[in-house]
Formats: structure tokens, sequence, C-alpha cells
């Protein structure tokens, strides 16, 4: 498996750290709240679908940017990477 | 059906070896069954034999979607232990171990469970701490545990790499004397027979498909075969959990599938008779009746249905195996596989009645599923006849993870892919 780094380019799998289910991890309760349920739900509650899947992925061994990847997680075939965070 | 004994097999080989009937019968599914278990692996099976036996609740049926044995069971490096930690984890992996030693009786058919010891080596002085720690909490709850030093492990084990030249040199290890291997596919094909012989139907190529409802209870389930009604309805597909209960409207659990690789190399004479585990990495070894060497590290750590990994565990593991056994360099690779592991946010089991009316689960084996087989079907029996959990499975509800009641061996939080 390689994720094309919008950065640095095409790179093997081993230069990335996998940090989990994107569209959980960005969709983070409001630091402020205190609802048991949304954030029991964020900790421990996951989609793991089977098909097209949005994870975050850090190119620890490249740029250290963290990507938003959209893979397959049958095929691993990857549809869209996504730079986060990017600087204007 | 006949009992295999050395007297049927003189019998049989009388009767020039004509009269050996199969194993389980292929029964076309009835209209609808008193408790249905969606899923023919290990624990499914295993599932319906104890609730034939233990609770005399027969009209069971065991849909598989593939043949029987396709999916963990017949995937896995066949290791049986119990050396756990914490308290919700020891006496449920004992008493399976317990089950274990008599399992080819029980069954009357040979799993080939041999208890041929597991030694987790260790490298450093803190994981000596970590491993005193362990093997006492296994002491103090029944179990059996040892410390074996560099010389024992040096004439035990030939081949092992215990000089100080090592990168990682070795400082001893933990060993499980009870601890050993089985043989995976007869294990399926063990409780396949002995819950046919008391009537449980296995229905081979029949995928759920969907739940049938009334209101939120699940009174049946669709499947390629047809609609089969049933009062209670016990799920145990391990990797494919998530999308078999997205099909009954469950769209969200603690539980993310990953693959984890095993492999084989080419068959040798004997030259390893325990089940050995690598402290510097992630390793466990051990050699199958044929010859070869049985092994396997990490999972991938990324989510996948595919039953097939990545390079860089194939490399980590071939280093780590090298790095304990530097003469294995010159073996070849004879095949490699994955499996989908049902890992759970914590590390540890679900078995439990719900989430549905009607509905049972059992889920989240991570890959430590094969050596829980017996006592996860023992429990899962118990849960679906009697509406609550046995004893020794009450900590595994699916409640736990919103009640701050987790089960982490590890340590590690919910991350499942480190679990």
């Amino acid at each position: 498996m390689r994720i094309a780094c919008p950065h640095c380019g095409t790179r093997d799998l081993a230069e990335f750290t996998y940090h989990g289910d994107a569209a959980n991890a960005l969709a983070r309760p409001d630091p402020a709240s205190s609802d048991q349920n949304a954030w029991n739900a964020f900790v421990y509650d996951r989609a793991n679908p089977l098909g097209d899947h949005d994870e975050l992925w850090q190119h620890a061994g490249g740029c250290r940017r963290f990507l938003k990847v959209t893979r397959n997680t049958v095929t691993h075939g990857i549809s869209a990477t996504e730079m986060l965070g990017a600087r204007s | 059906m006949a009992r295999y004994s050395a007297l049927e097999i003189v019998r049989q080989a009388l009767g020039g070896n004509k009269g050996w009937k199969p194993a389980w019968r292929k029964p076309d599914p009835k209209p609808a069954y008193d408790v249905i278990i969606v899923g023919g692996g290990g624990h499914g099976l295993s599932t319906a034999h104890y609730l034939a036996k233990e609770h005399g609740i027969t009209n069971v049926a065991v849909l598989e979607k593939g043949w029987l044995g396709s999916g963990n069971i017949g995937r896995n490096t066949t290791i049986v232990r119990s050396n756990y930690l914490l308290e919700g984890n020891v006496p449920f992996y004992e008493h399976s171990l317990k089950l274990w030693e008599n399992l080819s009786h029980d069954l009357n058919y040979n799993v080939m469970f041999s208890q041929r010891s597991i030694i987790n080596l260790f490298h450093t002085p803190a994981q000596e701490d970590e491993a005193a720690r362990r093997g006492n909490s296994m002491i103090l709850q029944g179990g059996d545990a040892r410390f074996v030093r560099p010389d024992e492990l040096k004439r035990r084990m030939p081949a092992l790499d215990v000089s100080d030249r090592a990168r990682l040199p070795v400082l001893g290890g933990l060993e499980q004397p009870r601890a050993g291997t089985a043989r995976h596919d007869a294990v399926a094909w063990g409780y396949a027979r002995a819950a046919d012989q008391r009537g449980v139907d296995i229905i081979e190529n029949c995928e759920v498909t969907g739940f049938v409802r009334d209101g939120d209870r699940v009174i049946g389930v669709e499947t390629s075969r047809g609609r089969i009604m049933a009062k209670k309805v016990g799920v145990a597909v391990a990797g494919s959990t998530s999308e078999v209960m997205r099909r009954a409207g469950i769209d969200r659990l603690p539980i993310e599938s990953h693959v984890l690789q095993a492999f084989v190399s080419e068959s040798l004479k004997p030259c390893l008779d325990t089940v050995v585990t690598f402290g510097g990495g992630h390793l466990y070894i051990s050699q199958s009746d044929k010859g070869s060497l049985v092994f396997g590290g990490d999972i991938d750590g990324y989510n996948s249905w595919a039953q097939r990994g990545n390079l860089p565990v194939v490399e980590d593991v071939m280093s780590e195996v090298v790095a304990m056994f530097p003469a294995f360099a010159k073996l070849r690779l004879l095949r490699s596989w994955g499996g989908i592991m049902d890992m759970s946010m914590d590390g540890s089991p679900i078995i439990t009645t719900g989430p549905l009316p009607g509905m049972y689960l059992n889920t989240g084996w991570c890959y430590g599923g094969f050596k829980a087989t017996p006592a996860s079907g023992f429990c899962f029996a118990h849960t679906i006849a009697r509406d609550e959990p046995h004893p020794l499975n009450a900590q595994y509800s699916l409640q736990r993870f919103h009640k701050g009641t987790v089960i982490d061996e590890k340590g590690q939080g919910a991350t499942p892919w480190k679990h």
C-alpha cells in the first residue's frame, strides 16, 4: 500500500502512522460540553465500514503533516488524500 | 452416528472403510428454530454444542455464510493459553483452558490439544518485573506460571539466541506449562459433529442478509436461503460483526475490523517443542505436527476488511523470527494469509444479551479468540439460554465502555489497533 502525500508525493505505507477514523476524530464534541453520551460515543463507538473509510494518517517519516485519506477497506484503493490544517 | 474409537477403526477397516458417514448432516433450514446462531466459526459452533449439552436446547440452527471453518477458526496460529493479568479475564480464560483439557473426550473428536507450554521471553528488568507480576496474578487466581532462566531456555530451545551478543539479550521467560496448541480445523469439525449429533442443524452457504423485527424485538433472520424465524438470535461473526449488526440497524459499536497476518514456513525436523513469544517486539511461534513453523505478529494497524495484509508487517515479523532464531533465516516461507479481527476498544471481548431484545452478541475477540473458543461458547450458550450472563462473562458487557469499567489488559486506551 502506498499513500500519495500532497506535500511529499507517493510514499510507502511504512512512512505513515495511523490515527484512526477521521469522521469520528473530526466530529469531536465541544470541549466545554459535559454531555456524557456524546463523549462516550466519540471515544468508543465506531462505524467501522466495509468499503470507503475516511481516516487520519500522519506522514511521520516525511513532512509530519496530518492527512485525511479516503481508503477502501476491502481493496485498499485510495480515492482521495487531503492535507489537514494547511497553513495559508 | 458411530462414536469414534479404536474398536470402530477396526470394525470399519474390516468393512473396507466403506461405512464411514459424514461428520455432520447437510440439512435444509426449517421455517423456525428456538435459537439461531449467526456464524459457523469456532465460537458459533461451540455455542451450539453447549446449548444442546448444558441447557438441553437442541432446536438450534447455525447459519454460516461460507463453508464451515472458513473464517478465523481456520486461520489462526492455534495457540491456547490463559496467561492474563486482570481479574475480569483470568477466570474466563482459565475456565477455557480447563475445557480444552477435556475437549477431545467431550467431543469424541481428537482436537490434538498439545500442552507443550508457552514461554513469553523478557529482555529488560522492567519486563521481568511485569512478568513476575503477571505470573503472580495467574497463580493467585488458580493458574500456573513459572520463571525460566536463559540456561534452561538454551537447553529446551537450542536454536534460540540467548547470547549477550543479541540486539535484545534474553533475560528469561515467563512460562505457562499448561498452555499449548490445538489443531484448529479439528476444533471446528469436532464442535460441528458433536452439536449435529444432538440435533443442531448446521447450515452452510447461508448468508444472513437482514433481521426480522417485531418492533425492537428480533424474531428471525432473512437469509440467502429464505426467511427463518427464531425465538432467540445469537450473533458470533468475529471480524464481520459491524456489517452484520448494521443489517439489524445497529450502526456504531465499540469494534473496529483489522487484518492480522499469519505465516507458515517449509517443514523441518522437530526443533521447537514449546510456543515461544518475543518480548522485544511482538512475535509468537510454534512448530506444527507437520514440521512447519507457524508464526505471526502484530495486526497491520489500519481498518481492514481484506483477508490479506501489507509488506511492512511481513518484514517486521521476519526480522523478529531471525532475531530470536538466527538459524531460521535460511528457511523459506511457504504460505501467508490474513484474517479479519474484531478489535474491541479495550482489547477484551463482549458476550452479552442485546443490544436488541431477542438478540445476543458475541464479539470483540481481537486476535485472541481461538483459545477462548470453548469458554466463549459455554458462556454465550448460558447467556442465550438464561437471558443473563454467566458469572464468567458478566464483566464482558457492551455497556462497560459507557460505564467506565473497561478491561484494558495492555493499558492502551481506546486505540483498537494497538491492543
